[in-house]
């Protein structure tokens, strides 16, 4: 069945979008990242103009992180204190976030310089997230020594000492403060939720159990992607709202479903799988960049002012 | 001397398309099958028969054969085109040219090759190839070979369907009666299309019509594009109450069925 988009307009098959959002939505269940790192992609292949697969991925991605947000509340997998102190250093990071963005696109290497920060940081946290869980799934399954599940480090000697009850972590509010700024940063730059920085920055930097880290991860997530919607919106139109229904009436439920597959995975198998996952999408920008195009040439289309 | 070099340069400028254009012999009366297109959303794309005849007031010269072009042209855009080079082993949008007008859409049906039945001089002056419709006046300046950008903006457009030649796609009957069924793609954008009609003989143009199509958004496209053009705010915050509420009603589905 094809539906013409209104804002994207272009015609597309209304059920391989339900099933694209599904996909996503699925991923963004299992793994507790938005799926903005995938969504966006996807929808370039299919033909959507760049400007309207960023704003209206960021808007499906606000959908499927509150279904999945609520699936985790039920399991009491949510730190809502350490959300909101993350959410706080976000904030501040995207604003400078949204300044740098603004200044490159004005040099007009944003493009360059966008694709750089997803082979970098999908490289990087993909590789030592494999690494750390392979350790980890080997370590478990032959049984050996037992996980320290807490260690001291520097981190814990800062000051202002906080109590994350849902983590059962007694940290200082300055190592989630930065993270959140981190990741806020690179959101607005990369125009993604940043869920795939979040997740292990959470589990390694913060040392919150993986469990919790996922519920909130989404957490705040959707405060980052319903923010980043809202200014699309305003800025340059470009959110479909026909494109974004039929995504997020697939993202949904897939996300429903995917918190149910993750229950019922160890923890370890999650971190691989998730690894191998962002690893994949790395490689393909990594190709992208390296070999030589079938078509140098591409054109962008605005309308007369 | 330069001065009246210039007025009788002026005048004989100003003289040549009023002794093209005096009485034509031949004229064209021509119609649409419909002069307005409604994209809904199960817009699949439209297909318009436009048809017509030659009307003459003395016998059909004979010396060469009556030749129909047919274009329809969609609202101007301004198009960036960028090409991709390697640097530091990267390939990267090194070089762009700026394309200050072109049609959205653009399609050409003709009786027999363009090239055949149209003199370079008079598709200089009605724009009817495909280079010729796209302004690209003063892009020279931008990079070094700007023709190949325009070369290579032409082979995308055709590659997405928004550029068509259709060589022969006109049926001319008895050299009086012409119809042609032009394709009108699924990714339209809205506006006011343009239709012109040229008979030419000999590669000149003997008559000319001009005929609109609008192309509007209808229903709930309507609906979505005004709003998020004209309450961009309450637009965006629509769309995240539309993703919070999915997000909601997904999970207490999913809580109702499976408890």
């Amino acid at each position: 069945m094809q539906i013409y988009l209104p804002i994207a307009e272009v015609s597309v098959n209304a059920f391989l979008l339900l099933g694209m959002g599904g996909i996503v939505g699925f991923m963004s269940g299992l793994f507790g990242v938005g799926g903005g790192f995938l969504i966006t992609p996807l929808l370039f292949f299919i033909g959507i103009p760049p400007a309207v697969a960023v704003a209206t991925g960021a808007n499906q991605v606000v959908a499927s992180s509150v279904s999945g947000v609520l699936a985790q509340v039920r399991r009491k997998a949510v730190d809502f204190q350490m959300g909101g102190v993350l959410l706080a250093g976000g904030v501040v990071g995207s604003a400078f976030g949204i300044w740098v963005f603004q200044r490159l696109s004005a040099a007009g290497q944003i493009d360059l310089f966008v694709q750089l920060c997803y082979v970098l940081f999908l490289g990087l946290v993909g590789g030592l997230m494999l690494q750390e869980s392979l350790r980890s799934f080997w370590r478990s399954t032959r049984g050996g020594a037992i996980r320290r599940s807490h260690v001291h480090t520097w981190v814990h000697g800062l000051p202002f000492k906080m109590k994350f009850r849902a983590s059962g972590l007694y940290i200082s509010v300055l190592p989630p403060l930065a993270v959140g700024a981190l990741v806020g940063f690179l959101a607005a730059v990369m125009g993604v939720g940043g869920g795939f920085i979040m997740v292990p920055a959470m589990i390694y930097l913060l040392g919150v159990p993986t469990k919790v880290v996922i519920g909130t991860s989404l957490f705040q997530i959707i405060f980052v992607t319903a923010f980043t919607t809202v200014m699309h919106a305003v800025t340059s139109q470009t959110v479909d709202m026909l494109l974004a229904v039929l995504l997020i009436l697939g993202g949904v439920v897939g996300a429903q479903i995917g918190a149910r597959v993750g229950v019922k995975l160890r923890a370890d198998q999650l971190r691989i799988m998730l690894a191998l996952l962002v690893l994949a999408v790395c490689g393909k920008i990594a190709l992208d960049l390296l070999l030589t195009p079938s078509e140098v040439y591409s054109v962008t289309v605005s309308p007369l002012p | 001397m330069i001065v009246r070099g210039l007025i009788l340069a002026l005048g004989l400028l100003c003289a040549c398309p009023v002794v093209a254009e005096t009485a034509p012999a031949e004229t064209i009366v021509a119609g649409l099958s419909q002069s307005r297109v409604s994209i809904t959303a199960d817009f699949v794309g439209s297909e318009i028969l436009i048809y017509g005849a030659v009307k003459r007031q003395s016998p059909a010269p004979t010396a060469e054969p009556l030749q129909v072009i047919i274009t329809v042209e969609g609202p101007p855009v301004e198009m960036v085109v960028r090409r991709k080079d390697r640097v530091y082993g990267i390939w990267t949008n090194s070089a762009e040219v700026r394309i200050d007008s072109a049609p959205s859409f653009y399609a050409i049906a003709t009786t027999a090759p363009l090239d055949d039945i149209l003199s370079a001089t008079e598709d200089l002056r009605h724009r009817i190839s495909v280079p010729r419709a796209i302004r690209a006046v003063g892009i020279s300046d931008e990079a070094d070979s700007s023709s190949q950008f325009v070369t290579a903006l032409v082979r995308l457009r055709e590659a997405t369907g928004s550029y068509t030649v259709d060589q022969g796609a006109v049926r001319l009957t008895e050299d009086t009666l012409f119809r042609a069924d032009v394709a009108l793609p699924s990714n339209l954008t809205e506006g006011d299309y343009r239709v012109r009609i040229f008979l030419t003989r000999g590669g000149r143009v003997v008559d000319q019509i001009e005929r609109g199509i609008t192309v509007r958004k209808d229903g709930i496209e309507r609906f979505f594009f005004r709003m998020a053009k004209d309450q961009p705010l309450l637009y965006g915050i629509l769309a995240l109450l539309v993703a919070g509420f999915a997000g909601w009603g997904a999970s207490a589905a999913f809580r109702w069925m499976r408890p």
